[in-house]
C-alpha cells in the first residue's frame, strides 16, 4: 500500500476501540485515515472471544466476538479506512510520528492527530508471585484461547484454572465443550469476579467446581505441569495450614487480571495515571500529549465490549475535530523548513492572515562555517521567493533575512518554504 | 407436589438469584422482579437452553477454524451431542459472517451460523 | 569402534564452553556433551550476572586466584566472543555506622587479593551516586573493576566459536560413566552410545561430584546444591543504574540489586540448601526474603515492580583450599588428579565461576600442556565470533536498512523486548541451533518483559514449527516432556 505523506488520524491497534475510532473518524470529517494492526486481520482480541454476548447494549443484539468484529471492519472498510496489517509500531513521538514495522517494511508516518486503542494484556504468573517450579504448561487465559478458538490446538486435558474473572470462566466452559476436564478454578477472593450469569452458564452448568478464598501455593512438575497445590487463605490472604490439597493437572490457566497496554503511550510521552496504568485523559479522550488521543481498554479495562466501542467513537470524533483544526492551521500557515546547512529558522511557521504591510525578518543559525561569499536564500518547491548576499556564515552569528510585501503573494500560494546557504 | 427452589437469572448482567415455588413443570409463585426474569424461570424450569458458540473445521482458509453459534436458544441437555456432530462438520472458505453451516440442527429446528467471514488463503 | 575424540568435555555450562573455546586454538579433536536440550541451562543461565571485582573470596584460595587472573581477561573476551560486558565498577555499601568498619576489611582484603583501584565513597557520595540508596547509607566501597555481562550470551558465544573452530557440541547426551583400561580412562559411556577418548573434563557443575566419583577420584567431595531466588523488575517502573551488595556476611555475599545489561534491575539471591539438584522451584518464603534483602539497599523497592521470577542452583563443594595455612572450605577443584589417567577435574565451581571462567579455562590448558600433552597451535584458529544484530538496539535509520535487507526483520514477534523473526531465525540457523522455546528466550531475550510471552509464545511455537519442520505439538519449552501442546481441538480422544 502506497502511504500518504500525512494523515489526518492513525489508529493503533483494530480491537473495538481501534474500529470504532476509525469510523467515527471518517464519520466526522477525517480524510486520510489509517488503522495500524500487528495482527494479520482487523479485530483484535475479539475474534478469539468467539462466545457470544456482544452487542448487547449498543447493537441490541447478543452476537458472539467475532461477529461484533465483523460488523464494525465491514464498516470501517466501507468507509474507506486505510489499513495496515501484520504491522507492529515501535515508537511514537510526541509530534505524532509514528515508526512501525512490518516483515520487509519500515514505516515512518506523519499523523495530524493519533489515537491510542492497544488495548490491555493480561497479569502474568510472575505478577501474582506464584510460587513454585517453571514447567510448560502455565498459560494466561488468553493465549490459551487463542490456541483453542484460532489456531485450532488444545494446550493440555486436564486444567486447573486460577482466578474468576470473565476469561477464566469462559475457558472454562470452552474447554470442556472441546472434550477437557477441567478440575477446579481457584479464586483468592471471597466473591466471583466476573459476571454471575457467567458463572450459570459455564461452570454450574458443566459442574465444574469454584473454590473461593483459594490459590495455588505451589505449581509441581519440572518439565510439564504434573499437578497444583491449592491452599485456602484468610481474610487476609494468609495461607491457612492444613487446607492444601494436591490438584492432579497437566495445565493451569490464569486468569487473574488485565492491564492496560501503554509500552508506546510511555514512548510518546503521555502521562499515565498510576492508580489505573493508563493515559490521563480529557473528556475528548485526548491525553496529556496535544493530538493523541486514547480510547477502551488502553484507558481502563471496561467490562462490556459495548462501551470500549462507545468509547472508541467518542475519541475518533475528538481526534477528526483535531485533525481538521490542524488542517486549518496548516492551510493559514507557511512551515519554514531549515534546508542546506541551515540550523533553525525563527519564526517556525509564517501566519497568512499576517502579510499584510509590515516585513517579516527571519531569524535562523548556520550549521557550518562557510568562510566565502554566499546567498542565503528563500525558496518555494524550486521558485525562489527571496535572497541575500553575505560574505560569509558562521554558526555562531545570527543571519537575518528580511520578507517584504512584494514577495507577499508567493508566500501565500507556498504551504511551505525552505531556507539554505548557497555558496555565490 | 409444590417444591421451592433458587434459580440464577442469566438474562442481564445484574445476576439476580430468584427464589422459584413450583409444581415441576409450573412456576407458582416467584420473586423474580422483571418480565424477562419471569419468563426465564419458567423456561428454566420447563425447558432450559443456552446460546452455544463454539467452531467447526475450515479448509483452505486463513485459520484452521471458524467460529459459529447457534441462531437461537438450544436445549441444554442435548448440547454435548450437538458439540459431537459439530466435530464432523468441515466447510471450505470463503465462507460469509450469517452463512449457515447446518440446517436444522438434532432437530431442533436451530440453525447453526457462521459468526464472521473467512477469507480463502491464496495458495 | 566408537567414535574416538582427544578430549571430551562433560556439560555444556559456562565452564565447559569456556573450556571447549580455548582448548579449540590447538589441534584436537573435541567432543562437548551436554545432558539438556541446551548449552548453559543450568547456573549458567541463573545467576547474578556480575563478573566481580575479586575482593570477595578468602585470599591464597583458588577462588581469590582465578577470580583476579580471569578480571582482564574480559575485556578481550567480550571483543572477541561479542557478548554484552560493562566494566561499570561495583559498590558494597554499609548501612548504618555498624557497618563501616567491614569496608575498611573488605579493601585489605583486595589488597591481599591483588584487586585495583578500590577505595571508600562517603555516604554523601552514595546518595548522589544512587538517588534510590537508603538514606541511612554511612558509606561504601567502590571497586571500579567489577562489571556486568549477560552470563548466557557468554556460554553460547564461547560454544558457538568453539564449534566454528572444530568442537562438535552434542545436546540431549548424557554422561553414563568412564570407560578404563586400567587406570586409564579411554572414553565414555552415554545415552547415545559409547565415545572413545583420551583426556575428559569433567565440567559437570552441580554433577561434578557423582562424575569424578565415576572415575574414583576424591571420594569424600561432595556438592551441596544451594538455591538462590531472583527477581526482576520492571524497567518502566524503577531502575537502579549500579551494582550494589550489602556488607558480606559469614552466609556470602548477601542480596544484592543490580542493574543489567539489559536495563532491567534484578534482586537476588538468597542461599538455600536444597536435596533436588533440579529443583529450580520459586518459594513465597524466598521472595520475602529477597525482597527484604534488597530493601535494606533500595527502601523503595516494592513486590509490585516484579516482573520475572527465576532460581538457580550453585554448585557449592566442600574441597579444602590447598594452600598450606589457609583454613578454608568450599574452594575449586581445578587439577590433573593422580589416581587415574586422563583425567581434568573441575569441581565445586560456584561464584565467582563465571568471572573466572576464562582463568579456569586457561589452567586447563596449562594442566594439559604440563601433563605432557603437545599443544599446537591451529593455524587458521579465529578467534572472532561475529556479533548478530539485536533491532531493539539499533536506531530507527538502521532498522530500516535491516528490514530492508532481511524481510523478516521487520516482523516484531516479542513486543515488549522488541525481538523480530529475523532475530530467532537467526538463532534457529546458528551453529549451536536454538531448537526450543526456552533457547530463543535465552538468547534474544524473548518473553521476558511484561507479558511474560503471552503475545509472543503462540507466534514463536508456529515459527519453530515451520523452521523445523515438525508439527507444533512436538515443540517444547525446554526438551522432551515439556511439550506445550497435546492435541487438535477437534480432535477428541475419548
Amino acid at each position: 500500500m502506497a502511504l500518504k505523506e500525512k494523515y489526518d488520524v492513525v489508529v493503533i491497534g483494530s480491537g473495538p476501540g481501534g474500529l470504532a475510532a476509525a469510523i467515527a473518524a471518517k464519520q466526522n470529517g477525517a480524510e486520510d485515515v489509517l488503522i495500524i494492526e500487528r495482527d494479520v486481520e482487523l479485530g483484535g482480541i475479539l475474534l478469539q472471544c468467539i462466545h457470544n454476548g456482544f452487542g448487547v447494549e449498543i447493537l441490541k443484539q447478543d452476537l458472539p466476538g467475532p461477529s461484533y468484529a465483523q460488523r464494525f471492519i465491514n464498516d470501517a472498510l466501507a468507509l474507506g479506512v486505510n489499513v495496515l496489517l501484520d504491522t507492529m509500531v515501535i515508537d511514537i513521538t510526541p509530534g505524532r510520528r509514528i515508526f512501525a514495522t512490518s516483515r520487509g517494511a519500515f514505516y515512518d508516518i506523519q499523523s495530524r492527530a493519533i489515537v491510542l486503542a492497544m488495548g490491555c494484556r493480561e497479569r502474568t504468573r510472575a505478577q501474582v508471585r506464584l510460587p513454585g517450579t517453571r514447567p510448560a504448561g502455565v498459560y494466561t487465559a488468553g493465549t490459551a484461547q487463542r490456541w483453542v478458538n484460532v489456531e485450532g490446538m488444545m494446550p493440555g486435558k486436564r486444567f486447573v484454572i486460577l482466578g474468576s474473572g470473565d476469561i477464566g470462566m469462559i475457558m472454562a466452559r470452552r474447554l470442556t465443550l472441546e472434550g477437557a476436564k477441567v478440575e477446579r478454578v481457584l479464586e483468592v477472593m471471597p466473591f466471583l469476579t466476573g459476571l454471575t450469569r457467567n458463572y450459570v452458564q459455564c461452570l454450574l452448568d458443566y459442574n465444574i467446581p469454584l473454590q473461593l478464598r483459594h490459590t495455588v501455593k505451589s505449581i509441581i512438575g519440572n518439565n510439564r505441569v504434573e499437578a497444583i497445590e491449592s491452599i485456602q487463605v484468610d481474610e487476609k490472604w494468609n495461607p491457612i495450614p492444613g487446607t492444601s490439597e494436591i490438584i492432579p493437572c497437566d495445565t493451569l490457566l490464569l486468569s487473574v487480571g488485565l492491564i492496560p497496554e501503554n509500552e508506546l503511550s510511555r514512548q510518546a510521552g503521555v502521562q499515565l495515571d498510576p492508580n489505573i496504568g493508563g493515559p490521563y485523559v480529557d473528556d475528548n479522550f485526548e491525553t496529556s500529549v496535544r493530538g493523541i488521543f486514547a480510547a477502551g481498554n488502553v484507558v481502563h479495562v471496561y467490562d462490556l465490549v459495548d462501551w470500549v466501542s462507545e468509547a472508541g467513537f467518542h475519541a475518533g470524533r475528538s481526534a477528526a475535530r483535531f485533525a481538521l483544526s490542524e488542517r486549518r492551521r496548516e492551510v493559514r500557515h507557511v512551515k519554514m523548513i531549515p534546508g542546506e546547512n541551515i540550523r533553525y529558522i525563527i519564526p517556525q511557521e509564517i501566519d497568512k492572515q499576517n502579510l499584510e504591510g509590515d516585513d517579516i525578518r527571519l531569524q535562523l543559525r548556520v550549521r557550518t562555517p562557510v568562510e566565502s561569499p554566499v546567498y542565503v536564500e528563500v525558496r518555494s518547491q524550486d521558485h525562489l521567493i527571496a535572497r541575500k548576499a553575505e560574505p560569509y556564515v558562521r554558526p555562531g552569528e545570527m543571519v537575518t533575512l528580511t520578507l517584504n510585501p512584494k514577495n507577499y503573494d508567493d508566500v501565500n500560494q507556498a504551504s511551505e518554504l525552505t531556507v539554505a546557504i548557497v555558496k555565490r | 407436589m409444590e417444591e421451592t427452589t433458587k434459580i440464577i437469572c442469566i438474562t442481564c448482567p445484574r445476576g439476580c438469584t430468584v427464589d422459584v415455588t413450583h409444581d415441576g413443570s409450573t412456576v407458582i409463585k416467584t420473586n423474580a422482579t422483571c418480565k424477562r426474569g419471569r419468563e426465564y424461570v419458567q423456561r428454566e424450569l420447563t425447558d432450559p437452553r443456552r446460546m452455544v458458540a463454539t467452531s467447526v473445521r475450515v479448509k483452505g482458509g486463513l485459520h484452521p477454524l471458524l467460529p459459529v453459534y447457534t441462531a437461537a436458544p438450544f436445549p441444554k441437555p442435548r448440547l454435548m451431542e450437538l458439540m459431537q456432530v459439530l466435530r464432523t462438520i468441515e466447510v471450505t472458505a470463503p465462507v460469509k459472517m450469517g452463512d449457515v453451516i447446518l440446517t436444522n440442527a438434532l432437530d431442533t429446528g436451530i440453525d447453526i451460523i457462521a459468526s464472521r467471514d473467512i477469507l480463502p488463503i491464496s495458495p | 569402534m566408537p567414535e574416538h575424540y582427544d578430549v571430551i568435555i562433560i556439560g555444556g555450562g559456562v565452564i565447559g564452553s569456556m573450556v571447549a573455546r580455548f582448548l579449540s586454538r590447538y589441534h584436537l579433536e573435541i567432543l562437548l556433551i551436554e545432558k539438556e536440550a541446551d548449552i548453559g541451562m543450568g547456573a549458567s543461565s541463573a545467576n547474578s550476572a556480575i563478573v566481580h571485582a575479586g575482593y570477595d573470596p578468602a585470599p591464597f584460595t583458588l577462588k581469590a586466584k582465578m577470580n583476579v587472573a580471569a578480571q582482564p581477561m574480559w575485556d578481550a573476551l567480550a571483543g572477541e566472543l561479542n557478548f554484552p560486558f560493562e566494566r561499570r565498577g561495583d559498590y558494597v555499601v554499609a548501612i548504618g555506622n555498624e557497618e563501616l568498619s567491614s569496608l575498611d576489611k573488605l579493601i585489605e582484603q583486595g589488597k591481599q587479593n591483588g584487586v585495583p583501584g578500590m577505595h571508600l565513597v562517603s555516604g554523601d557520595e552514595m546518595r548522589r551516586r544512587e538517588p534510590n540508596i537508603n538514606p541511612k547509607v554511612s558509606g561504601a566501597v567502590w571497586a571500579p573493576t567489577g562489571g556486568i555481562c549477560d552470563p548466557f550470551a557468554v556460554t553460547v558465544a564461547a560454544a558457538e566459536n568453539a564449534v566454528q573452530n572444530g568442537v562438535k557440541v552434542m545436546l540431549e547426551t548424557a554422561f553414563e560413566g568412564f570407560l578404563m583400561e586400567g587406570k586409564r580412562i579411554v572414553g565414555i559411556r552415554t545415552n547415545r552410545g559409547l565415545f572413545g577418548c583420551r583426556w575428559v573434563v569433567n565440567a559437570a557443575g552441580l554433577h561434578s561430584d557423582w562424575v569424578m566419583h565415576q572415575a574414583g577420584v576424591r571420594p569424600e567431595f561432595q556438592i551441596t546444591p544451594r538455591r538462590g531466588e531472583y527477581f526482576v523488575l520492571d524497567r518502566a517502573e524503577i531502575t537502579i543504574n549500579n551494582v550494589l551488595f550489602p556488607v558480606p556476611s559469614a552466609a556470602g555475599k548477601g542480596i544484592l540489586v543490580t542493574t543489567t545489561v539489559h536495563g532491567n534491575t534484578i534482586i537476588g539471591p538468597n542461599a538455600q540448601i536444597i536435596h533436588d539438584r533440579e529443583d529450580r522451584s520459586v518459594t513465597t518464603a524466598g521472595l520475602d526474603e529477597v525482597l527484604k534483602g534488597a530493601q535494606k539497599l533500595v527502601p523503595s523497592m516494592g513486590v509490585r515492580h516484579v516482573i520475572a521470577l527465576f532460581a538457580g542452583n550453585r554448585a557449592m563443594g566442600n574441597a579444602p583450599c590447598e594452600t598450606s595455612g589457609v583454613n578454608y572450605t568450599g574452594d575449586f577443584i581445578i587439577e590433573i588428579p593422580q589416581e587415574v589417567q586422563g583425567l581434568v577435574n573441575l569441581g565445586g565451581i560456584e561464584s565467582p565461576g563465571l568471572t573466572s571462567a576464562p582463568a579456569i579455562a586457561q589452567r586447563v590448558v596449562d594442566l594439559l600442556r604440563d601433563s605432557g600433552e603437545i599443544l599446537k597451535e591451529k593455524r587458521r584458529w579465529n578467534p572472532i565470533r561475529p556479533p548478530r544484530p539485536r533491532f531493539r538496539n539499533l536506531t530507527h535509520a538502521e532498522q530500516a536498512r535491516v528490514v530492508s535487507e532481511d524481510p523478516a526483520f521487520g516482523r516484531v514477534i516479542c513486543r515488549c523486548e522488541m525481538v523480530t523473526e529475523g532475530e530467532i531465525l537467526a538463532e534457529i540457523r546458528a551453529p549451536i541451533p536454538a531448537r526450543t522455546y526456552d533457547a530463543i528466550k535465552r538468547r534474544t531475550w524473548l518473553g521476558t518483559g511484561r507479558c511474560l510471552g503471552g503475545f509472543d509464545l503462540p507466534r514463536v511455537v508456529d515459527l519453530l514449527s515451520r523452521e523445523l519442520g515438525v508439527s507444533p505439538f512436538e515443540i517444547t519449552k525446554r526438551g522432551k516432556g515439556s511439550e506445550y501442546l497435546l492435541r487438535e481441538t477437534k480432535t477428541v480422544e475419548e
